[in-house]
């Protein structure tokens, strides 16, 4: 088939799979020790976009809302491959799920505009840091596209995507004709690493900085709290094989030996 | 509109999903009528189920085109939206399943509602405000929900399933969902089952699962957990760190993002026990840990430890078990 244009948005979170620290004022993560990053589902929607465009030509641009620190993200994606990139820039604190989906939409209409239509706009399954579980999803109805959402590998031909989800009985296979969004689950694809030559790409890469074309409403965060540590009363079984009568006890105890 | 509380349900095995029950028991807590709402045919094992939750009323969901046949999110939503007004329910809840989550993204996106995903519990009613577990699990987020109906799905496995005081009517009705040719753009064409019984549902219910993570070592360290699992009858699971190093299939993967689990027991081996793992897996009865770290944190939240290395201990159970 013809090119494929394709707009991965990426989302620049604090790091949480170590000690989470919030600001000072609890309404966010505080990612300055920690360090920051795009999450493992937007990870693989950048390898999706990279390879169907290795394979079918066409472009890969990269999206982002936030402040200038978020250019980072940006560069990550643009030093795997991507061709060029958008900075939405905003205090994305400020910006709502519904709100993000908007000035994703402008984007969107203001390329398809000046030239470029996207075929596909791949979003992650859920934000690291926030959990909302719907910006591409209101993405697609602003955008009046179909979309599918915790896909883990894609297919392209013909003005048709082919998308592969897991689910608990196997794999569910879509067809939907392009153009249309994606939500993309991790765990499907291999995302690769950046090499020498595609930092110093990424370094010169464009990327357009624009004001987003939307007032936001807000998010409803009210406030944000570390969950209490669990009360624990652990009882060391012991050490190393010797252990295994000890562990067999509890499980008998506990009934689970027929 | 009254305030009763519509909830999406889903099937497993010929009951009411598990993650669902816990769905309408939270639903009841919401003081309203609760309605559920199924996509297909609502046999008298559901219905046993939604009485014993205190159901009001259980709505089916068909069509008569065959346009539910295959899952299709909008066309779910569509259904949803129908069954919404039928019940004039102030709030819509879901389980937080892939299904749930993403059908009540699409009523949400549709009547431009806020959602809430991942709600452990209810901390006011007037104006509704909800406890919500973000960042997969690590942080907890105070959200207002202000506009009706409230869009809000669970997280796993934050109540337990228990019966009603007294059983609900269940009153059965059955609706033609009015679905679009737009709704079924993004539809299931096809899919390809997974081989044996190892499915992510077969993990979020079992009994016993045998964990494993990146102490594992490498794709070819899984023998004696897989001989674990079998000889206790439960089910496989993983860290994040194991599907990602391709070790093991992501349906594996229990937590945050994978399943939650609440089986009696889960012996985690190998696994540091980082928030988004514990996320998915504190339900757990009993939870016997075995990592060479005896200050991994899931080593000090775990009700029993083993302080070595998996590859010695776990032969040397499976040997104390064939004595036993
Ligand atoms: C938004 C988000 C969602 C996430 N969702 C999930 C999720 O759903 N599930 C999940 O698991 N993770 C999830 N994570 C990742 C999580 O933060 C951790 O990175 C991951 O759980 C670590 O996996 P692990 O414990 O196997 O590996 P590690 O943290 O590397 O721990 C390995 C452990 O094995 C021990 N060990 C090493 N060798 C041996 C041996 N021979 N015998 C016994 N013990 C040994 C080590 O002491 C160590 O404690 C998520 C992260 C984020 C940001
Ligand atoms: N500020 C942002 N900039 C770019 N993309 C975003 C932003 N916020 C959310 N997204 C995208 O939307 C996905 C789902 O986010 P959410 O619905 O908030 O959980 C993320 O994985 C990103 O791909």
């Amino acid at each position: 088939m013809a090119e494929v244009n394709i707009l991965v948005c990426v989302k620049r979170a604090a790091d949480v799979t170590g000690e989470v620290v919030l600001t000072a004022d609890g309404t966010a993560l505080d990612g300055r020790y920690s360090g920051y990053a795009m999450s493992g589902h937007e990870t693989a929607a950048v390898e999706i976009a990279v390879s169907l465009v290795e394979q079918h030509g066409g472009s890969v641009t990269v999206l982002t809302l936030g402040d200038e620190d978020a250019v980072e993200q940006l560069r990550d994606a643009l030093a795997v491959g991507a061709d060029d990139a958008v900075h939405i820039e905003a205090d994305s604190s400020a910006y709502g799920p519904a709100d993000v989906a908007a000035a994703i939409a402008e984007v969107v209409r203001a390329r398809a505009d000046a030239g470029t239509a996207y075929d596909l706009v791949l979003v992650g399954n859920d934000a690291a840091d926030t959990g909302n579980f719907q910006v591409g999803i209101r993405l697609a109805y602003l955008l009046d596209r179909p979309v599918v959402a915790g896909v883990q590998s894609a297919e392209v031909a013909d003005g048709t995507a082919t998308l592969h989800v897991g689910s608990a009985e196997g794999t569910e296979t879509y067809e939907v004709a392009l153009p249309a969004v994606a939500t993309v689950l991790e765990g499907g694809v291999d995302p690769r690493y950046p090499n020498i030559r595609g930092r110093m790409r990424a370094k010169k890469a464009p990327v357009e900085t624009v004001t987003a074309g939307v007032e936001p409403k807000g998010g409803r965060t009210l406030g944000l709290s570390l969950p209490p540590p669990a009360p624990t009363q652990v009882t060391v079984l012991g050490e190393g094989p010797g252990a295994a009568p000890a562990v067999v006890d509890v499980l008998r105890k506990i009934g689970v030996l027929s | 509109m009254s305030n009763a509380v519509l909830v999406l349900i889903e099937p497993d095995e010929g009951r009411v999903h598990l993650v669902s029950r816990e769905a309408l028991t939270f639903a009841r807590q919401l003081g309203g009528e609760v309605h559920a709402l199924m996509l297909g045919t609502v046999d008298e094992a559901v219905l046993a189920d939604c009485r014993e939750q205190g159901v009001a009323v259980v709505h089916e969901a068909q069509a008569a085109g065959g346009e539910l046949d295959a899952y299709s999110a909008a066309a779910w939503a569509t259904a949803l939206e129908q069954a919404l007004e039928g019940a004039g329910a102030a709030t819509v809840l879901a389980g937080g399943t892939e299904r749930g989550t993403e059908v009540l993204a699409h009523v949400a996106a549709r009547r431009d509602l806020p959602m809430a995903a991942n709600v452990l519990a209810v901390t006011s009613t007037e104006p509704l405000e909800v406890e919500r577990q973000v960042a997969g699990g690590a942080v907890l987020e105070r959200m207002r929900l202000d506009a009706t109906p409230a869009v809000l799905t669970m997280a796993g496995h934050a109540v337990e399933a228990v019966a009603a005081a007294s059983p609900g009517a269940a009153e059965h009705r059955t609706f033609e969902a009015r679905v679009t040719p737009a709704d079924l753009r993004a539809r299931v064409q096809r899919v390809q089952a997974r081989g044996g019984g190892d499915s992510s549902a077969a993990l979020s219910a079992a009994r016993v699962v045998v964990g494993a993570g990146r102490g594992a070592g490498s794709a070819d360290g899984f023998a004696d957990v897989d001989a674990l699992a079998q000889r206790l009858g439960g089910a496989v699971g993983v860290s994040r760190a194991v599907t990602s190093l391709g070790w093991r299939p992501h349906h594996e993967q229990v937590g945050q993002t994978g399943s939650r689990i609440a089986p009696d027991v889960y012996i985690a081996c190998g696994i540091s026990g980082a928030i988004q793992h514990w996320a998915g897996v504190s339900s757990s009865k009993t939870i016997i840990a075995i990592n060479t770290d005896a200050d991994a944190p899931m080593m000090t939240k775990a009700d029993y430890a083993v302080v070595g290395d998996m590859h010695e201990v776990l032969p040397a159970i499976l040997e104390e078990l064939d004595r036993a």
